[in-house]
């Protein structure tokens, strides 16, 4: 006769009797392990710096004294309010040419990245290449550029669409496999060509997406062409903060240019937090 | 959907692309830059790259004083980001909605995070360079600074998100403060925030390279001696090693992001 045995249920007990709640599972491990890790690193990073030069019983007072005359008595003093509004505007004008070019070619790769609407080979190689491109940091394309194209605005471009382009291709492509494979389907089933999907299925359907990432990719933009003109000489007030601080040691200009990067940041960052929040309510 | 709101439709998109072009035109006449040249410039480019942008063995050696600089990068932002990351969270939960403790406190955090955040980590290297000098600290705190403002904003967004129901079923019980922050806000909102922190690890060794080359330090200053002397195929290797260096943590942080979301 076959006997049937019950299991007796398991209760994990702590050292001190008490029942165990946290039993370990693989998620809890890897993010207690993550965060250990990156802790350990995080000290052991303190071991590798490089402390040349490093006074911190000046340099603390010193920054204070410094920021207090940047921000409380900013002045421009090597050129006059035009000038300035035509350096933010050069700025400006960088980051929406990238971003604009930018999104066009990402439009078009991220269809072929997609895994919804694209083979499986081509997926895979644009992703693979976008990759690359994105992890090469902004400023080494610029400056590689900069030698290859010459420099100027088109170096500057050139070299931010670079970094766009991978950026906005990823974003798009996500959007795009989130599709309603339905919607699919449907223009499918009427005979509907690769071109009339996408016209269509895809892009009626994700266009807020693409807008609001787009219009994010700008603000990122901004502050990037803000880090070509000072590190690759892209001109616009990017260059006049570094020579402001590199060259003059003028503090007070510093301050200036500082709260106009500022005011233009804040004004682009409310606008997308609004796009951004149009988008999700009406989705 | 009706005929008028097709129409309506079709014009609000023909008008955002009469915006869209007239601004490119705008962009491209105060910044001086030439369609026509730009796309002919493109190949020649390409070709310089192929054929300048070549590692040869004399480079090679200096693969140990590249990798130095480039560990001391790497724990750069590590430290930069973890450290931002503590902080952070702490004034994502003064900032948040949910887990406000009173108005004031909460504006102070969200204008810290708003300034830190909308000063480019440009300005805050040059800024940082006048008085801290020429090394790691500087490159630390310029990106410290920046990553603080976004992992706030980050934090508070996954916090006003994941916490509300378990928020109230704490205080329902009687909770204190301290013990819905400590028992329901932090655990649940852990996992997304551990990943926000890994994509800012990410994006702060790409940002690092941006700061060592304003500031004189890691990676990006060696980056920019070679560039200046023209010595591209050291500029070549270096640039390999970075993106080595960021596919690997990339890759490292999809594998965890997989696990713990």
């Amino acid at each position: 006769m076959q006997q049937i045995t019950q299991q007796p249920t398991v209760i994990r007990r702590t050292r001190t009797g008490k029942i165990n709640i946290r039993s370990g599972n693989r998620v809890s491990l890897v993010l207690s392990s993550t965060l250990w890790t990156l802790g350990a690193l995080t000290v052991l990073a303190f071991f590798f710096f490089d402390y040349t030069g490093f006074r911190p019983l000046q340099a603390i007072p010193e920054t204070l004294y410094n920021l207090k005359a940047m921000f409380l008595e900013p002045k421009l003093s090597h050129f006059g309010w035009g000038e300035a509004a035509m350096q933010v505007a050069i700025t400006l004008g960088l980051g929406a040419l990238a971003t604009v070019f930018g999104a066009v070619f990402a439009f078009f790769l991220a269809l072929g990245a997609a895994e919804n609407l694209s083979v499986p080979w081509l997926s895979r190689s644009i992703r693979v290449v976008v990759a690359f491109v994105r992890a090469v940091p902004t400023v080494l394309w610029v400056l590689i550029f900069a030698i290859a194209a010459g420099l100027g605005s088109e170096a500057a471009v050139l070299g931010m669409l670079f970094h766009s382009v991978a950026y906005l291709v990823k974003a798009f492509s996500e959007a795009f496999e989130e599709v309603d494979p339905k919607i699919l389907e449907a223009l499918r089933a009427t005979g509907a060509g690769w071109w009339q999907t996408v016209v269509h299925g895809v892009l009626p359907s994700t266009f807020t997406y693409l807008l609001s990432w787009t219009f994010l990719r700008f603000e990122i933009n901004f502050s990037v062409a803000v880090a070509m003109g000072a590190a690759a000489g892209a001109g616009g007030i990017g260059f006049e903060l570094f020579m402001a601080s590199g060259f003059y040691f003028d503090l007070r200009e510093v301050g200036m240019i500082t709260y106009m990067i500022l005011a233009v940041a804040i004004v682009l960052e409310v606008f997308s937090t609004r796009l951004k929040s149009r988008v999700y309510s009406a989705g | 959907m009706n005929e008028t709101v097709l129409k309506k439709r079709k014009f609000q998109m023909t008008m955002l692309f009469l915006g869209v072009i007239v601004l490119t035109y705008l962009s491209a006449w105060i910044t001086d830059y030439g369609f026509v040249s730009s796309l002919e410039a493109v190949p020649g480019a390409m070709a310089w790259i192929f054929s300048n942008l070549l590692v040869d063995g004399e480079a090679l050696g200096k693969l140990p004083a590249i990798m130095e600089k480039l560990i001391e990068t790497v724990f750069m932002s590590i430290a930069a980001t973890t450290i931002a990351a503590v902080l952070s969270l702490f004034l994502a939960i003064m900032g948040s909605k949910t887990t406000m403790v009173n108005r004031a406190l909460g504006a102070v955090s969200r204008f810290v995070a708003s300034l830190s955040r909308n000063i480019p980590v440009v300005a805050w290297s040059l800024i940082l360079l006048l008085s801290f000098g020429q090394n790691s600290v500087t490159g630390f705190l310029a990106l410290f600074v920046g990553t603080l403002g976004f992992l706030t904003r980050a934090f508070m967004e996954t916090i006003d998100e994941a916490s509300l129901g378990s928020v109230e079923a704490l205080r329902a019980t009687g909770a204190t403060y301290w013990q819905i922050v400590s028992k329901a806000v932090v655990p649940q909102g852990l996992p997304q925030m551990v990943s926000w922190v890994l994509f800012m690890i990410e994006t702060n060794i790409r940002s690092a390279t941006l700061v060592g080359i304003l500031t004189g330090t890691g990676i990006g200053y060696m980056f920019d001696m070679y560039y200046k002397t023209m010595n591209y195929e050291v500029v070549a290797l270096i640039t390999i090693t970075i993106v080595l260096a960021v596919i690997l943590i990339e890759l490292l942080s999809t594998r965890i992001r997989k696990v713990i979301l």
